[in-house]
């Protein structure tokens, strides 16, 4: 039965988590976006909360873990609605509170959704608790990540890594990082592996953090891996050159996570709704949503478009989610949830801005922030072209050599 | 009172599409009255127009006016008081984007219907404004006019079916957009009858959409006006002792000119109000109004001068007229959809086929990414017309999500029509493919107020 509601059983998760960004992001949101760099203490608290809610059951499988696929589980029939909903669910509500703070969250990294995406029983109970973060991109490749040129060699019982990553979210605060790297340049994107690399391995060393426009919050590291050693089971997934499966086992992650980041936009987006709905309205700007919007003044015509944006992205989004956990394929909708979340992110923060002038544009809110956090929503994690190109392969049944 | 400057043979506006401002130069005197010789009679006398020039009398032919359609005698039947409901849809509470079996079902007949019998009549439909007779009858056994009328009226629903509407009209709208207002405009009005009639309403009105001869029926909220609003509208509702009488000017009447019963928004002390108005009711008068697309519904203005009506006619209250402008906007965005949909299917294999330098068009990322947004879109669309009619079908208050819906279909609606002709290229521009039908069509959602309901 069509139904696109929110799920009466992660409303109360839902709730909390709308608690959890209003009195605990909010509250920090401009101090930690002007003192880029400097570490969240308040998010430890948080963590720990969050950790204790867990255990309790009571968070439903939000967060980095929710996103894993149980394969052993029994497939029950009808419709479920899971850990994935719950996750962009949740997700949406503490990025409405601040996009950096939660790419900062302790135990809740990129890394984290891979180690919970690829990883096989034995590595995903050692590396529980752990704080992983994600280091894919190399300063000569970014989108064509097939290509990229960090080695893996093997050398008895360990891998040797030899690169140079940036972009890594949190590479400085994780305690390890899941570094993709080839184990033969030659074999092309069937030889890409990931491996988790320990804070502290001799050989891995952060060079510098990036200043930029926003998710300024979140820490964004260059690192180096020069004859760095890490255990052979710190591969993630099988470690045969499977050129039949090619690169679906560490793409599969991106089905993953990309619903997430799409939830990313849709949370940072509807802060900044929230906020112009209500400074429109002491501007004496009401939003009918039955007369005609060439009716109302032009803003509220605006209004009326940005929030049909974002209730398009906000349902794409829960679409891809609600199809994972249904174990229905979603690699076509995680890209289109993450393809219009990610343009509409861009488009709803910075119209709020020019809606609310001055005031918008200014430090005094926060609506200029969200119009910098926003734009990294449609750059990592897969931009919005690669997005395209991939929805655009699916729809027209072309291989990536037919359209490049 | 202000000035009026008398309107000299130099001033040119008020017509043919010109603003007031136009004002005419001696060349363009000349040329108007070229114009106006090439239009007369003589030179048809003199044999020099070719016969291809000449337009179908139908609906097509401009200035079209007839009193409205001799009809049916209604008999009267039923009380005064409040008339059957189906209950609202029972949720589970769960996130779910599939349909229940019986609307499958129901889809599936549709589907096969729009495609083995509508999409093939498009492209005449649409030359002649009318939808063929054999389409309607076989709409009629599929039961298209009672899909939203509750059992115990003679139809087939048993809770509220705004979901299902919704699927049927964007199912029926793959075939053709104007052929799917045409075989739902009646449907449209026994949906409203059965939701909102009293019981007299539905004993005298309802039978008739549940037999054999379903009358041509319409519901008719437009009005021909820049920024028209359904809930002020311009036409006047009047008391006259128990009854009421009526006068103002409406748009967008599917099968105007044949049908036998409309639902006519109007204004009653003050506030917007829906009534039952019968064709052959005197002052009644039907005006063609061929339009840019939906041309297969046959659309016409409807002209109320001075027509009485008794008590029975008025409809509801106006927060019925409110919800009916609700959902009747929603099936607009089911339409959206089906016809995003067509022009989804139709791209993608073309741009397949067509070569360009040496390989498919589709190999080139201007190309494909466009393809790639149609998707996107477009399923952001149908996402927000379905949350929108389960919130319906369970009762809930779907202001937000209509007004939503309607307003992402009208912008990103449009685009799909505009980027369907755009990746045909010239060939989009000829009547050879649909596209160009599909372009004029998408026109119609977010202007289009009335005629279909879900």
């Amino acid at each position: 039965m069509i139904n696109l509601e929110t799920p009466k059983k992660v409303r109360p998760l839902v709730d909390q988590a709308h608690q959890v960004a209003m009195n605990m992001l909010r509250p920090i949101s401009r101090k930690y976006d002007a003192a880029e760099h400097e570490y969240p203490k308040e998010l430890d608290m948080l963590a720990a909360m969050i950790d204790g809610l867990s255990e309790s059951g009571a968070s439903g499988g939000a967060g980095a873990a929710g996103v894993r696929r149980d394969e052993s589980a029994e497939e029950k029939a009808g419709n479920k609605n899971g850990a994935n909903l719950a996750s962009v669910l949740s997700i949406m509500e503490m990025c409405w509170g601040d996009v950096g703070l939660l790419l900062s969250m302790p135990r809740q990294g990129l890394g984290n959704s891979a180690i919970a995406s690829v990883a096989n029983d034995e590595q995903l109970e050692r590396f529980k608790g752990t704080w992983a973060a994600m280091a894919i991109t190399e300063p000569g490749i970014g989108s064509d990540s097939a290509n990229l040129s960090t080695t893996a060699r093997k050398d008895g019982d360990e891998y040797v890594l030899n690169g140079e990553k940036i972009f890594v979210t949190s590479g400085e605060r994780a305690d390890s990082v899941v570094v993709w790297a080839t184990l033969d340049k030659s074999m092309g994107r069937a030889a890409i592996k990931s491996f988790v690399v320990q804070k502290g391995t001799p050989g891995m060393n952060v060079e510098r953090l990036e200043h930029k426009l926003g998710i300024r919050a979140s820490d964004t590291a260059v690192i180096t891996f020069t004859d760095c050693r890490v255990p052979a089971a710190n591969l993630l997934g099988s470690p045969e050159i499977d050129t039949k499966q090619g690169f679906a086992g560490a793409m599969a992650t991106f089905d993953n996570t990309r619903p997430l980041v799409a939830a990313m936009a849709v949370g940072c987006a509807r802060a900044s709704l929230d906020l112009t709905r209500d400074i429109l309205e002491q501007a004496g700007i009401a939003i009918d949503y039955d007369r005609p919007a060439l009716s109302q003044s032009a803003a509220a015509a605006t209004f009326l478009q940005l929030e049909a944006d974002w209730e398009a992205a906000y349902l794409l989004t829960l679409q891809s989610a609600w199809m994972a956990d249904n174990r229905k394929p979603n690699s076509m909708e995680a890209s289109m949830a993450k393809a219009k979340a990610g343009r509409m992110g861009t488009d709803v923060t910075l119209r709020c801005v020019e809606l609310c002038g001055t005031l918008g544009y200014s430090e005094a809110e926060l609506l200029e922030k969200w119009g910098r956090d926003s734009k990294i929503l449609d750059i990592f994690e897969g931009t919005q072209q690669i997005q395209q190109l991939i929805v655009a392969r699916r729809i027209l049944g072309l291989s990536s050599a037919e359209l490049k | 009172m202000a000035f009026q400057p008398v309107k000299s043979v130099l001033s040119a506006g008020g017509r043919h599409g010109l603003s007031e401002n136009e004002k005419r130069d001696p060349i363009g005197l000349a040329v108007a009255a070229l114009n106006r010789f090439a239009q007369s009679d003589l030179i048809d006398r003199l044999g020099i127009r070719r016969s291809s020039e000449q337009t179908v009398f139908r609906v097509t032919s401009a200035g079209f006016r007839t009193a409205g359609a001799a009809g049916r005698a209604f008999a009267r039947a039923g009380k005064a008081g409040a008339g059957k409901r189906v209950p609202s849809a029972a949720g589970k509470g769960l996130f779910d984007l599939t349909p229940t079996e019986d609307e499958q079902m129901l889809v599936d007949v549709v589907k096969e219907f729009a495609a083995e019998v509508v999409r093939p009549a498009a492209a005449e439909a649409n030359e002649t404004c009318t939808a063929p007779d054999d389409l309607l009858k076989a709409s009629l056994e599929i039961g298209l006019p009672i899909l939203g009328v509750a059992e115990d009226l003679g139809g087939i629903a048993t809770e509220r079916s705004a979901v299902g509407g919704v699927l049927v009209h964007e199912a029926l709208a793959h075939g053709d957009l104007g052929l799917a207002v045409a075989a739902l405009s009646s449907g449209a009005v026994a949906t409203a009858l059965s939701l909102y009639g009293t019981d007299e309403q539905q004993s005298t009105y309802l039978p008739a959409f549940a037999g054999d001869e379903v009358p041509a029926a319409a519901l008719v909220l437009a009005e021909p006006t820049a920024l028209f609003d359904p809930l002020a509208p311009a036409a006047k509702a009047t008391r006259k002792g128990d009854g009421f009488v009526l006068n103002g000017v409406k748009s967008g009447v599917a099968r105007g000119a044949e049908a036998e019963l409309f639902v006519v928004g109007a204004e009653l002390d003050g506030a917007p109000q829906l009534f039952l108005v019968e064709s052959k009711t005197s002052g009644v008068t039907i005006e063609s109004d061929p339009s840019m697309g939906v041309r297969a519904a046959g659309l016409t203005r409807l002209l109320l001068e001075d027509v009485e009506v008794e008590p029975i006619a008025l409809l509801g209250d106006a927060a019925v007229h409110r919800e009916v402008v609700q959902n009747s906007r929603l099936a607009w965005c089911a339409l959206a959809v089906g016809t995003g949909q067509a022009v989804l299917d139709y791209v993608t294999p073309y741009v397949k086929e067509r070569q360009a330098f040496g390989e498919p068009i589709a190999h080139r990322q201007s190309v494909a990414f466009m393809v790639a947004n149609i998707a996107i879109e477009l399923q952001g669309m149908r996402l927000l017309t379905y949350k929108a009619a389960s919130r319906v079908a369970q009762g809930k208050d779907a202001s937000r999500e209509i007004a939503l819906a309607r307003r992402l279909c009208a912008e990103k609606g449009m685009q799909i029509g505009l980027d369907g002709v755009q990746l045909l290229g010239g060939h989009g521009y000829v009547k050879e493919h649909p596209v160009e039908r599909w372009y004029r069509d998408l026109r119609a959602i977010g202007l289009m107020e009335g005629a279909v309901l879900v």
